[in-house]
């Protein structure tokens, strides 16, 4: 692999409104000194689907799970993260709450050994929602967002686990929209299902950014250039280049990003 | 030799290995069943034992040993599911969690009688306990924490991270998450464990000749009393279990049916235990279906 110039970048702010963004972020691992993501200044426009896209090892994951504050128990995290004109990456702020607002799906799917609706209903009762008929509602609304209401609406006590691995992620995509959240970040959600499965998850992502802000990391260069606005094309913990999908695949204006989308390493 | 011969003589010493094995197993298992069983009889089972002339049963000795098993429950299992989701969920890889691990494994390892002795001078002397059920739960607590502790950590440790993570992310506290989702997921490990555990409680003598007694007072079933002295459920009372029963005939015994009194009661300790195993199994299994769904 070719030693590219990690601080040569071009990072674009987009024009659109700005749902979520982060200001120098820095993770630590461990007790290291050295930094596994540095410097990592991104906006995501709201209402659209923005991707990470990267190299294993590239910090993507890294980055995703640091927006939510998933790695607050393994990792040292500075640098901002603004939401709602709020720093989130701060001490002070209550993470339950973040974490209600900044929902996530993970790589592979994680269904609770419950019942399909006491998935989506058990972090509902945590957060102190009681009423039977408005859980139902959550219930039915959710798994439709997710497009697999259909699929189980018959089905509803039945364990989740019994459900097959592309139902199950949709399923895990259900339980996060039913806290209502305004962002929703997604970790490689597609890598361990089939085409046909991807595809139907693809659809599901794009038309549920009518009223959810999307992050999704990805593998996938086709599955980046098929859904998403913006593209962030990370590389050895740095941010390389960040612009519109479009521009990043057709025409980047650094080598590097450059070579990783036309498939020279990677 | 080719590669496939080696490969056939290996497989069968493996398999004459486990065959000894399976036969040793089979050969004490019937040995004890088959020689016992004709000692038992519902009259065996439901009258008291007697000191002197034949035709005691071993109705209170049974009682006792179940009794005895679920006061040690009682005491060790809440112990025991602490410090697991302790050692499990929030210890760190660090010298104080390596200490707490070798104190477990130093406490499994201690001789049963250097238990029961501790016991018999700490908690009968010492606290004037008496010899009781209470001081004996209290010694077989010793054995089970260490037992209930690895299993429970065993059926936490084998939920995924991932699941953890879930709970996590949609905003529940670290707790919530280990109460409503890690602990129910490992609940049939959990039940596996405590079953097992049960059956090497059921079957302890050594430990418990010195804490709870060898002495077997007539019990008053009818009496629901426990501060009273005679009733079946004073955890103050003496009480010969039926390990220790039959210690006590082999050693001791000078009634004329000793030695069929001794069989019977062996083949009754050692079905209950092979029911603890299968039934520990058996739920196991079918907790398991119903949470996935019968996956």
């Amino acid at each position: 692999m070719e030693t590219y110039d990690l601080s040569q970048n071009h990072i674009v702010t987009p024009p659109e409104e700005i749902a979520l963004s982060t200001n120098q972020l820095q993770v630590y691992y461990g007790s290291g000194s050295r930094a596994s993501m540095t410097d990592a200044s991104l906006s995501f426009p709201r209402f659209q689907i923005t991707a990470l896209i990267g190299a294993s090892g590239s910090g993507k994951s890294t980055y995703l799970r640091s927006l939510n504050r998933m790695n607050d128990r393994i990792a040292r995290i500075e640098g901002e993260i603004m939401y709602r004109g709020t720093n989130i990456n701060s001490p002070k702020v209550n993470v339950y709450e973040v974490r209600k607002h900044i929902g996530m799906v993970f790589q592979k799917p994680n269904p609770f050994a419950k019942s399909i609706s006491e998935n989506i209903t058990f972090a509902l009762k945590a957060a102190g929602i009681t009423n039977r008929q408005e859980l139902n509602e959550r219930v039915e609304t959710s798994l439709k967002e997710a497009a697999l209401w259909n699929e189980v609406k018959d089905d509803l006590n039945k364990s989740a686990l019994a459900l097959s691995g592309g139902q199950q992620q949709r399923l895990c995509i259900a339980r996060a929209l039913a806290m209502k959240p305004d962002i929703l970040l997604l970790d490689e959600p597609a890598s361990a299902l089939d085409p046909i499965s991807t595809t139907k998850l693809e659809v599901t992502l794009k038309e549920l950014t009518q009223n959810y802000t999307i992050i999704i990391v990805t593998h996938n260069m086709q599955q980046a250039s098929r859904i998403s606005t913006y593209t962030a094309f990370f590389h050895l913990g740095h941010v390389i280049e960040y612009d519109q999908t479009e521009k990043i695949f057709q025409t980047p204006e650094i080598q590097a990003t450059h070579d990783y989308v036309t498939g020279n390493f990677g | 030799m080719t590669p496939n011969q080696t490969d056939r003589i290996a497989t069968q010493v493996i398999n004459f290995l486990v065959l000894i094995v399976v036969l040793i197993l089979f050969f004490l298992l019937g040995d004890i069943i088959l020689s016992g069983f004709p000692h038992i009889s519902w009259h065996f089972l439901t009258s008291p034992s007697s000191s002197f002339s034949a035709g005691g049963g071993i109705r209170d000795q049974l009682f006792n040993s179940l009794y005895l098993l679920v006061l040690t429950l009682i005491i060790s299992f809440p112990l025991a599911l602490g410090s697991a989701i302790y050692l499990s969920e929030y210890a760190g890889n660090n010298w104080r969690t390596g200490l707490i691990r070798t104190a477990i494994e130093v406490l499994s390892s201690l001789p049963s009688v250097v238990v029961g002795l501790f016991g018999y001078l700490l908690f009968v002397i010492e606290f004037h306990m008496g010899f009781s059920i209470l001081s004996g739960a209290i010694a077989l607590t010793f054995f089970n924490l260490p037992l209930l502790v690895r299993s429970i950590e065993g059926s936490l440790h084998a939920v995924p991270d991932s699941q953890r993570e879930a709970g996590i992310s949609l905003g529940l506290s670290n707790w919530r998450t280990i109460r409503g989702i890690i602990l129910p997921a490992a609940l049939p490990g959990i039940l596996t464990g405590i079953i097992l555990s049960a059956g090497r409680v059921f079957g302890e003598a050594a430990a418990l000749i010195y804490t709870a007694g060898q002495s077997a007072p007539i019990l008053n079933y009818s009496n629901w009393n426990p501060t009273d002295s005679s009733s079946f459920l004073n955890p103050m009372r003496p009480a010969e279990t039926l390990a220790v029963h039959i210690w006590k005939v082999n050693t001791e015994g000078v009634t004329p049916d000793a030695v069929s009194i001794s069989a019977g009661a062996s083949a009754v300790l050692i079905i209950v235990i092979l029911l603890f195993n299968f039934g520990a199994r058996a739920i196991g299994n079918h907790m398991y279906k119903k949470m996935t769904g019968g996956k």
